[in-house]
């Protein structure tokens, strides 16, 4: 495990679409961060509805959390997972951030009514990479598909952020198995292991957990 | 035991665990979540109210019975409440009265960003606020007894930040509940408030307010941090942590009670330090206190007065104030994320209010045409009847249909309204019809009155019921409609249909949600007539429906490319290669099919 001493702290951004799943990937990652004896704090911002809409989670570990939400540029880790919404919270990385994003596009229907065109994968990734050098695309939904049941995606997605946390793979695992459905379990499970094979097929992925920030010298 | 709980769920643990036995609500967010964990627990009554006046009242009486009592709403909802909330200041209560109001700074989910603050000096009542889970769980036992020791009720108030946020809460694994046993002691001077008994309360609440003054000096949740004198920062709620991080080495005054605020604890700290500032969301009701008790304080100077408190906005106003020599953190120039479509919120695939809010939007419902003609400025009567019918709106998902593409709705603005609106249209005697929308539970929130109000004033409004047999946007809660109670248990259920006739309703009409032509029908028969009528579209709510219908599917042949199914707003329907192309993961099939009724060239068929 990393130092706890000094001020460390980790910022989490996951975004997505409304109906993908990103609040319960948010709720497990900061339950399983407690379980670790970390101070968390976790803000959802969700649409008016229950679908469909703009849905981002701040989660913030550490020694001692303030604020519930992060600043722009803050972001260790952008977890996104559909392409425009990853595009749009760009900004919110921080200068050596890590960007994970599920290769999927939901296009909103003012793309649909043709009011406005949606970002090639290109295109996105070259908002992404203003940011930050260090980006991950993931075919998750592809993958998840593959798996059986595409509503594994937020776990999958988990798996890929655990490689990169500094908390035992055990802990996620406990944590899943009391909140997901028994007959889903299994394969829950399996999406997050793959999750985390994926990781390492890109990365020879280390954990960097609680990333020493630098203090300012105000 | 360590908890990751919400601001909501750390508010119903913490009254429970103080002995609370009585909470009443209706939904509404950020509050929805207070009743809907207590609703879990044992021991302890619970109930969805048909508003947020009743469940005051209801919980009032509760109080008035010996036992505490917790009435959990949203910041609107205390507008409705607010005639029996200044009623309990007055009477005082019996057992302990906590009223929440959950306040929506930013406006996630509401139609506007009152500070309720200051509702507890108009009502003079004591105001704690929380500013994470561990002291939401902690306050409610104080409130609690704060209640009972000085015979008032107590506004607990919160913003979404506080209501929805996770934080580590410390909880009591082997808390000592103490319930009151409940017992009406009679008590005509206290309860029966005919004037000759109200006079003398007053008197009783201004001293209570100087008890409470004094009370608060010595609270000992109200934190005082003394490091850095140069800036002393007073706070409370989401903001103080928001300040916290912001000014990171400052000297701090948390303030927990905020209303009375403790005025000597804060000549203390001002005299303390340098220059003192405040940070709060919205309204200056700290800033504004200091200033009458002659202390200089920087504020709405560089904190925005409208909108959601952040760190980031905190920063850089303090920046712009010279509190801060430069910007906390040394970050590159951050370029804008180039613009992007924006991803409103919609109607659900197979939402049962799709086909009505198309109707509204097909019947020519939707402004095209000037009210007047801007040359002449009057009113060109020939086009009257093409621009149509007014369509009043509620608050509930429906309202989504004011979003392209349905365009469908013309007004909102509280839960009842519409249906009031589109009465004052008629009465003032404006020329196109009006038809009202309300959803079930709205309707039974508070549009009966306004529906009695209508037969009994000789109108002729059209009340369109959009019936999905639940409180959706909240998140599926049970009301009298439903017969569901909010234990998810069976209930009496109010039919609104026969309530409808009962007040005096002649024309009441109930029909199938997906039958586009019936619905269309319908409205135009009854916007024609000279009586009120109701007309009842029914249809379940697609994520309360288990099983789904087969999928449909465009038959690329047949389609011409006319994307009138577009205009349902359907999120399952999307353009591939020039054609409609219907996505079988979202599609509801056969039980809603309201594109199929819409498609002109016959290219929509069961999958």
């Amino acid at each position: 495990m990393p130092s706890r001493q000094g001020r460390v702290k980790t910022d989490v951004l996951m975004v997505g679409v409304g109906g993908q799943g990103v609040v319960l990937a948010s709720d497990a990652l900061a339950e399983i961060a407690m379980k670790n004896g970390y101070d968390v704090k976790k803000s959802d911002t969700l649409g008016m509805a229950q679908r469909g809409g703009s849905v981002s989670s701040h989660v913030r570990l550490g020694e001692h959390i303030f604020s519930p939400i992060m600043s722009k540029g803050d972001a260790d880790f952008l977890l996104a997972f559909e392409l425009l919404e990853g595009a749009r919270s760009a900004d919110y990385l921080r200068q050596g951030g890590v960007a994970i994003i599920n290769d999927q596009a939901i296009p909103p229907l003012s793309v649909v009514g043709d009011a406005s065109a949606y970002p090639s994968t290109s295109e996105v990734e070259r908002i992404i990479r203003r940011y930050t050098d260090e980006v991950y695309f993931l075919p998750g939904r592809e993958i998840a598909e593959e798996m059986g049941n595409a509503q594994v995606l937020n776990v999958l997605l988990l798996g890929f952020l655990s490689r990169f946390l500094a908390m035992d793979e055990q802990a996620y695992i406990g944590d899943l198995s009391q909140r997901v459905p028994a007959r889903f379990l299994e394969l829950n499970l399996r999406a997050f292991s793959r999750g985390r094979e994926e990781a390492e097929s890109r990365r020879l992925a280390k954990p960097i957990g609680m990333r020493e920030r630098r203090r300012s010298k105000r | 035991m360590k908890r990751l709980l919400s601001g909501n769920e750390a508010i119903a643990l913490g009254a429970y665990h103080a002995g609370v036995s009585v909470a009443a609500a209706y939904p509404g967010t950020p509050s929805t979540e207070i009743l809907e964990s207590l609703a879990r627990m044992d021991g302890i009554y619970v109930e969805w109210s048909t508003n947020e006046k009743v469940s005051m009242e209801v919980a009032m009486g509760a109080s008035y019975g010996g036992v505490r009592a917790l009435v959990p709403m949203k910041h609107v909802g205390l507008n409705v409440a607010a005639d029996p909330f200044f009623a309990a200041s007055v009477t005082g209560i019996r057992g302990g009265l906590v009223v929440v109001s959950c306040d929506d700074p930013g406006m996630h989910s509401s139609q506007n960003e009152q500070d309720n603050r200051h509702y507890a000096r108009f009502a003079k009542v004591p105001m704690l606020e929380p500013s994470d889970s561990q002291e939401a769980y902690d306050l409610m036992k104080w409130s609690l007894e704060m209640s009972e020791e000085f015979d008032t009720p107590v506004l607990f108030r919160t913003t979404t930040r506080i209501s929805h946020c996770k934080t580590v809460v410390e909880v009591d694994e082997t808390p000592q509940i103490a319930k009151r046993s409940p017992r009406f002691i009679r008590d005509p001077g206290k309860f029966v408030m005919v004037p000759t008994n109200a006079r003398p309360r007053h008197p009783l609440m201004e001293a209570r307010i100087q008890k409470l003054s004094s009370y608060v000096e010595t609270f000992p949740l109200n934190e005082l941090i003394l490091r850095d004198r140069s800036i002393g920062v007073i706070s409370a709620g989401a903001a103080y942590q928001y300040a916290r991080e912001v000014f990171q080495n400052a000297s701090f005054l948390k303030l927990v009670t905020t209303y009375p605020l403790p005025r000597n604890l804060i000549r203390e700290f001002a005299s303390k330090v340098e220059r003192v500032v405040v940070v709060e969301e919205l309204d200056p009701f700290i800033e504004d206190s200091l200033k009458a008790m002659g202390i200089d304080a920087l504020g709405k100077e560089f904190v925005p007065i409208t909108g959601e408190l952040n760190p980031q906005v905190l920063e850089e106003g303090a920046a712009k104030a010279g509190l801060l020599q430069r910007a906390r953190k040394t970050k590159p120039e951050r370029s804008p994320v180039p613009q992007l479509p924006l991803r409103p919120p919609l109607l659900c695939p197979g939402c049962p209010h799709m086909a009505a809010s198309y109707a509204l939007r097909r019947l020519d419902f939707y402004h095209t045409h000037p009210q007047e003609d801007p040359a002449s400025g009057r009113e060109v009567l020939g086009e009257l009847k093409r621009q149509g019918v007014i369509a009043t709106s509620d608050i509930g998902c429906y309202t989504l249909a004011v979003y392209p593409p349905l365009l469908a709705l013309d007004t909102c603005a509280c839960m009842g309204a519409s249906i009031g609106q589109a009465h004052g249209l008629e009465k003032a005697g404006v020329a196109n019809k009006t038809v009202s929308v309300i959803g079930d539970s709205t309707f039974l929130h508070s549009g009966i009155t306004n529906l009695v109000n209508i037969v009994y004033n000789r109108g002729n409004s059209t009340v369109i019921v959009l019936d999905n047999s639940t409180t959706a946007m909240t998140g599926h809660q049970g009301h009298p409609g439903t017969g569901i109670t909010a234990r998810g248990e069976e209930g009496q259920r109010v039919v609104i249909e026969d309530l409808c006739r009962g007040v005096g309703v002649r024309d009441v009409s109930v029909i199938d949600a997906f039958n586009l032509p019936l619905i269309e029908a319908t409205i135009r028969r009854c916007v024609e007539m000279q009586e009120p009528s109701v007309i009842v579209i029914r249809g379940s709510c697609p994520l309360h429906v288990r099983g789904k219908g087969t999928a449909l599917a465009v038959d690329p042949e047949k389609c011409d490319s006319c994307f009138a199914c577009l205009r349902l707003g359907c999120p399952a329907i999307v353009i591939e290669g020039e054609k409609a192309r219907i996505d079988s993961f979202q599609c509801l099939g056969e039980r809603c099919s309201v594109c199929l009724q819409v498609c002109t060239r016959d290219a929509i068929k069961a999958g």
